[in-house]
């Protein structure tokens, strides 16, 4: 018996496909033709309208989303099989965009400061948290059943959590307690001194990254969710097998 | 809750104080780690002394992974997990318990390790009462960490390289909060010493807390 292709796309992802891409493909003109260099950082500035939106799905929606769902998960009366796999769904987007954001990261600094690196608060921050998301995804890897694995996938990811405000005071205080201020303040980017055509592609490149974000969670939770049900069928099979065996024995 | 504890700590340091394993491996481990510091840097006695503090906590947390790993050992032969399972303890007390045993090693580890830094590394000791309570929180926070990951890992073939990698980014902050309240007291600065302090006894709190609500879920299943 064949079965038919499972499809994996519904109207809804695909409009919200096509609204990515077009969103995305305005971000590169924007940011390569239309906003002017920036004064001090010339050309490398465009390199900033990938690195603020990436650091922005990474950090905040997607590993919000990850604690958001693994607490929905814990919670007993919320508890179901939805929160896990959009949880480990959205950590794993969240760390290759974070990873993306620091390999960005670091070519703009390289740019700008001379250096691939340097032990600014925010990029220790950064770092560690990257580490952490992957000690995350490193647990959702070990075999056991679908429930126990979700259950200490979520409580790594709550602890996970709970670690990154003490993570950004330590690292905040390691800089300003004991080295000058940092050359350059990311910060400086997102107050309202930058204008026009600068500010608008940034605004841009913060919604396409967001759409692209839900365009790709949409696709990995179904993912995960086939993966879900063919472990299931093929659990169904063995047993089915075993029995014909006893059958015929 | 304290009475189960008390019991699990006993049980666990009267396991380290028959098998020996911690003062014939762990300790010698982390004099060991003290010696190849001062081969990897210098034995240029300037930069060992001012980079001691660092090397200390270093040190530390490598030998407290070693304790924690071994805190979950014990429990891992002849399943005394299945029978701490059954026990009838309450999960919060054996968090407490098991916590309590690693942080009292660790502690006599970091008695010991003083003295190697001292002499090793000629490093003085200024202001005893923002050491003490640094050394105090410390310990108690990455004891806390470390058991919450432990039992995570615990039973898993891949335990050995995972807890490092769960542990170390969380204990991340306590390490670098610990090694700033040093240097500022041995440099002479307790003033700077002091936020470094409340913010390991925050990340004790937290950990601590989070173990005892989370321990006995976790045990169950691990």
């Amino acid at each position: 018996m064949t079965t038919p292709p499972v499809r994996v796309g519904t109207p809804t992802t695909r409009i919200l496909g096509w609204l990515t891409a077009v969103s995305l493909a305005l971000t590169a003109v924007m940011a390569l033709v239309v906003s002017p260099p920036d004064v001090n950082m010339q050309d490398s500035v465009r390199l900033l309208y990938l690195h603020v939106p990436t650091a922005w799905l990474a950090m905040y929606v997607s590993f919000g989303v990850t604690t958001l769902a693994s607490v929905l998960y814990l919670w007993k009366r919320t508890r179901s099989r939805f929160w896990d796999l959009t949880a480990g769904a959205s950590a794993e987007i969240g760390v290759l965009f974070l990873g993306l954001t620091l390999l960005i990261g670091s070519i703009w600094g390289r740019i700008t400061w001379g250096v691939w690196w340097t032990w600014d608060a925010r990029l220790t921050t950064t770092a560690v948290l990257f580490v952490l998301y992957l000690g995350y995804l490193a647990v959702r890897k070990v075999p056991a059943t679908p429930e126990v694995a979700a259950r200490r996938s979520a409580i790594v990811a709550v602890a996970a959590f709970l670690d990154v405000p003490i993570v950004h005071q330590s690292v905040e205080w390691w800089r300003t307690l004991h080295q000058d201020a940092t050359i350059l303040d990311e910060r400086r980017l997102l107050d309202p001194q930058i204008h026009g055509s600068m500010a608008w592609t940034l605004l841009l490149g913060v919604v396409a990254f967001t759409l692209l974000y839900c365009w790709l969670l949409a696709h990995r939770f179904q993912l995960a969710a086939l993966e879900d049900r063919f472990a299931d069928r093929q659990l169904q099979v063995a047993i089915d097998e075993r029995r014909a065996e006893a059958v015929t024995s | 809750m304290w009475r189960d504890a008390a019991l699990v700590a006993g049980k666990d340091l009267r396991v380290e104080a028959r098998s020996r394993v911690a003062i014939n491996q762990v300790v010698p481990f982390a004099l060991l780690v003290l010696v190849v510091f001062a081969f990897a840097l210098d034995s240029d006695r300037d930069t060992l002394t001012r980079v001691g503090p660092g090397l200390f906590w270093v040190t530390v947390l490598f030998s407290g992974l070693l304790a924690i790993q071994r805190s979950f050992v014990i429990e891992a032969s002849d399943d005394a997990r299945d029978a701490l399972r059954l026990s009838g303890l309450d999960g919060a007390g054996i968090f407490l318990g098991k916590a309590l045993a690693v942080a009292v090693q660790l502690v006599a580890l970091e008695a010991v390790l003083t003295v190697g830094v001292v002499v090793l590394y000629n490093v003085r000791l200024h202001d005893p009462l923002l050491l003490v309570l640094t050394a105090l929180a410390t310990t108690v926070g990455l004891a806390a960490a470390g058991t919450v990951y432990g039992i995570i890992a615990a039973g898993l073939r891949v335990r050995d390289t995972l807890l490092p990698l769960l542990v170390l980014p969380v204990l991340a902050p306590a390490l670098l909060a610990s090694a700033r309240a040093c240097e500022a007291a041995l440099t002479g600065a307790p003033g700077d010493g002091w936020p470094w302090v409340r913010l390991l006894f925050v990340f004790a709190t937290i950990y601590v807390t989070f173990g005892v609500v989370a321990f006995g879920p976790l045990l169950e299943e691990a």
